[in-house]
């Protein structure tokens, strides 16, 4: 006989590996989307996110003592695939390489490894990446697809991203909410620059700028449906992040439409939905409950709107999830779910 | 999927669908299985005070003759299987997943099958309740659904509390298990029979029979059974884990949740098990008392997996080589359902009252495997039919801190292991919760014997004061008794002389 075992003498099946890989199976349609609009640099950069986060884990793992290996389950491999979702697609290696760094070491295995880490490793990477290379963070390049002859072959893109080769002029651009912050600074209203600046955006097919698998709206939302369906994610965080983002950024637009973007623009501009659907939802770093859960959501979205709207910043999901990311520990304090023949209803009809 | 079960599903936000493998034993009558060698009584079948035993090895019983009575209160009595010779009364191995032993009585069966004289009933419904529920106990009958709990204690609720309600679980909701079904497809009409009798005992008024929606010949059989008595309503339940449980059964079906810490009964609601009924039927109109009961063989190694009508003491090792052995590498034993049975240690265990059923798992079927970290899914609070959350409470143990798992609804945990099945991170949450029940009673007990030394203790030392001064105060008493007798002499000296014997003072000085 083996050593003694607990029932229940079953189990479903499930592991931390097979969570993993739905997650990653959700994310590579807006991948593949974003490899297609942003040529072989952005394919470059993923394989050198990916590939550094996992010998970060590696690392880290040797590191402490050998420990219990979770290279396997996919977990450090999806830190990276994020972060490079997260990225400006023609990021040099050395962006890649800083961010699986800050995301892998110092996020996650810092706090003790998978499960233990209270912000979010991909978006504390960006957040770090952001404000220490400002620039290099912000050089968006417009969509080059491939086969359009537009963006380079595979080996002048490896070389740009090695030597860090400036971006030809005619292939740069700007993020709308990049544009919509530059255009208010100078005074320009929305009303007069919108119309331009918007309209690949509005139709959430992808073919704009921004980062790496952010465009691809569609595409993330069926993502976000194949996870609700499977059971990896709660529908609740996603529903709730885009009413938080989207019912301020209505109101504001309504009462003011020259400085105030639509809320269909919010949500399809910049990491709203990315980040809805494949970075709130992480369960190390979010609440438990179902109304923590929804807390947590709706503060990420107003906080997102808040940024955007008031702060410095054209975009601040990042921030907004590591702000919240912060307060799981006060709302799960104050959101346990009420047990069975416990309070009110105990003892009584329902 | 039926329109009710879509609404059960969107309204019940608890509980797991585990694979049924039902169908493995569903469509096997229960068949009896013939004596064996020798039968391994326990002592302790039920929850409750270990029975006493009124035999001595040597000794020649009868089949239902009593071989160990209850002890006080919450206790049930042994009776023999069928007449032979009581081999030992000594330490056997039972089932207990680190393999300790039980006293047990052990009885080598001597074929002839002779019975002492039963005192048959013919109508048991014209006895009072308080009678009902005494022969019930006289009779062993325990619940076997597998909580085991003395069946005659819960019919005595009635008295403490009004009981209006009487629901028979038919749930059958752990994987593999088909004897419930069997039998109420098989003996509907003891079924309802016992359960009659137990609501007269009771004093409810009405009998609610639940059963998963997954169980239909059942619920035909139970239906035709019951259609003559209009206080008997049969009623589906969704089929979903763990419906079968008492506080998920009373709620689903009356609406009420049990207090916490309470007892159903004092909601007016009082649960047995299909079995149970059927068994106290039997009980009370052939005065038999309880020694064989129903139990699915089955697993993946069973050879020919069946139900069977198994005399209690029966080796789990002699049951599986009546299903023709196993066929392939087995994994697990485990007694009772997948889900909350235990794993045994060896086949050489009897089957006792509350063995529900002997499973012979192989490695695919039986889960496990390496834990990994939390990763705070949460899927295991998602499924807590009790609403706790199982990962904060396995964090807390994990790090010492079983109490302040207390805080967050340790008690309130019914062990279902729900949380466990669905574990991706294959944590074995109901083994926490179990360890720290089990450590946090055997505190309480240290506790409980500290403060009773202390008062004794303390009581001695009170003792031992008031004797001590008990003791002064009488050798004080004393003192001054021989001080004042010593007073009286030199006082009547002294007043003899006045009284004119000087002459003596006088050569005194």
């Amino acid at each position: 006989m083996t050593a003694p075992q607990h029932s229940p003498h079953a189990h479903d099946g499930g592991s931390v590996g097979r969570v993993m890989a739905q997650v990653m199976l959700a994310l590579t349609p807006v991948t593949l989307w974003g490899f297609y609009l942003f040529g072989w640099p952005a394919i470059w950069m993923w394989l050198i996110t990916v590939g550094s986060a996992m010998l970060f884990e590696l690392a880290c793992l040797r590191l402490g003592g050998g420990g219990r290996a979770t290279l396997g389950d996919g977990s450090a491999a999806l830190a990276g695939w994020l972060l490079a979702l997260t990225l400006p697609p023609w990021s040099p290696w050395w962006i890649a390489v800083i961010g699986s760094f800050v995301a892998i070491c110092i996020a996650k295995h810092a706090y003790g490894g998978l499960g233990q880490n209270p912000f979010n490793p991909a978006m504390v990477a960006r957040v770090a990446l952001l404000i220490s290379f400002p620039l290099e963070m912000t050089q968006w390049v417009a969509p080059a697809p491939m086969f359009s002859g537009l963006g380079p072959d595979p080996v002048a893109a490896l070389e740009r991203l090695l030597f860090s080769t400036p971006i030809p002029d005619a292939l740069t651009s700007a993020t709308l909410l990049g544009q919509v912050k530059a255009e208010a600074s100078r005074g320009v209203d929305l009303l007069a620059s919108l119309p331009a600046l918007g309209a690949g955006v509005s139709d959430g097919v992808g073919h704009h700028a921004g980062s790496l698998g952010e465009t691809g709206s569609w595409l993330i939302l069926g993502g976000g449906l194949f996870l609700v369906y499977r059971g990896v994610i709660g529908w609740l965080v996603p529903v709730a992040l885009v009413t938080g983002l989207a019912v301020p950024a209505a109101i504001a637009h309504a009462i003011d439409p020259a400085h105030h973007l639509s809320a269909l623009h919010q949500v399809f501009a910049g990491a709203a939905l990315l980040g809805a659907v494949f970075i709130a939802t992480d369960p190390v770093s979010s609440p438990a409950s179902a109304v923590g859960k929804l807390i947590y959501g709706l503060a990420i979205g107003f906080l997102t709107w808040v940024i955007r709207s008031f702060a410095g910043f054209p975009e601040g999901l990042a921030f907004a999830v590591l702000l919240m990311n912060a307060c799981v520990p006060i709302i799960d304090r104050f959101t346990r779910p009420r047990i069975y023949g416990h309070g009110a209803t105990a003892g009584r009809g329902a | 999927m039926g329109f009710r079960d879509l609404m059960d599903e969107v309204k019940l936000r608890w509980g797991v669908h585990p694979a049924g493998h039902k169908a493995l034993t569903s469509e096997c009558a229960i068949e009896c299985m013939p004596l064996p060698e020798r039968l391994t009584l326990p002592l302790a079948q039920h929850i409750g005070a270990p029975a006493r035993p009124v035999v001595t090895p040597g000794q020649r019983v009868l089949r239902g003759q009593l071989l160990a009575e209850a002890v006080g209160a919450v206790s049930s009595p042994v009776h023999a299987p069928s007449s032979g010779r009581i081999v030992d009364i000594g330490d056997y191995p039972v089932a207990h997943p680190s393999g300790l032993t039980a006293a047990a009585i052990v009885l080598k069966p001597d074929g002839l099958d002779e019975a002492v004289d039963f005192a048959d009933c013919d109508d048991p419904h014209g006895l009072e309740p308080a009678e009902i529920a005494r022969r019930v106990a006289a009779g062993g009958v325990v619940g076997l659904g597998g909580a085991t709990f003395p069946a005659a204690v819960k019919l005595g609720l009635g008295r403490r509390n009004p009981v209006q309600t009487l629901l028979l679980n038919g749930g059958e909701c752990e994987p593999y298990l088909t004897c419930d079904d069997r039998t109420m497809r098989e003996r509907p009409e003891a079924v309802i029979d016992g359960a009659r009798l137990m609501a007269r005992a009771l004093g409810a008024e009405a009998i609610v029979i639940g059963i998963e929606r997954n169980k239909p010949a059942a619920m035909v059989a139970m239906q035709s059974a019951a259609a003559a008595h209009p206080e008997i309503s049969v009623r589906g339940l969704p089929a979903r884990y763990p419906m079968g449980s008492e506080k998920q059964l009373v709620h689903f079906l009356t609406a009420v949740e049990v207090p916490a810490g309470g007892l159903s009964a004092e909601v007016g609601v009082v649960v047995h098990n299909v079995g149970t009924a059927a068994e106290i039927s039997r009980v009370l109109r052939t005065g038999e008392p309880l020694t064989h009961r129903a139990v699915t063989v089955s697993g993946a190694a069973i050879a020919r997996p069946t139900n069977l009508r198994v005399a209690i003491g029966t080796a789990v090792s002699a049951v599986i080589a009546h299903c023709g052995g196993v066929r392939r590498d087995v994994a697990r034993y485990v007694m009772g359902g997948p889900m909350m049975g235990m794993l045994l240690p060896g086949t050489e265990v009897p089957v006792v009252k509350g063995s529900s059923g002997v499973l012979a798992l192989v490695a695919d079927e039986a889960g496990g495997g390496e834990a990994s970290p939390c990763i705070r899914c949460t899927r295991c609070a998602g499924v807590c039919p009790i609403g706790l959350l199982p990962f904060e409470m396995a964090a807390r143990i994990r790090a010492g801190k079983s109490e302040a798992a207390v805080d967050i609804g340790l008690k309130d945990c019914i062990g279902c292991g729900s949380c466990a099945y669905t574990c991706p991170a294959k944590i074995p949450l109901s083994h926490y919760f179990s360890f720290a029940k089990g450590s946090l009673a055997a505190a309480e007990r240290a506790r409980l014997k500290n403060e009773s030394i202390g008062k004794l203790t303390a009581a001695r030392s009170a003792r031992l004061e008031r004797e001590a001064q008990e003791k002064a105060e009488a050798a004080a008493r004393r003192k001054a008794e021989r001080e004042a007798a010593k007073r009286d002499a030199a006082r009547a000296v002294a007043a003899e002389a006045a009284a004119g014997r000087p002459q003596d003072s006088q050569v005194s000085a």
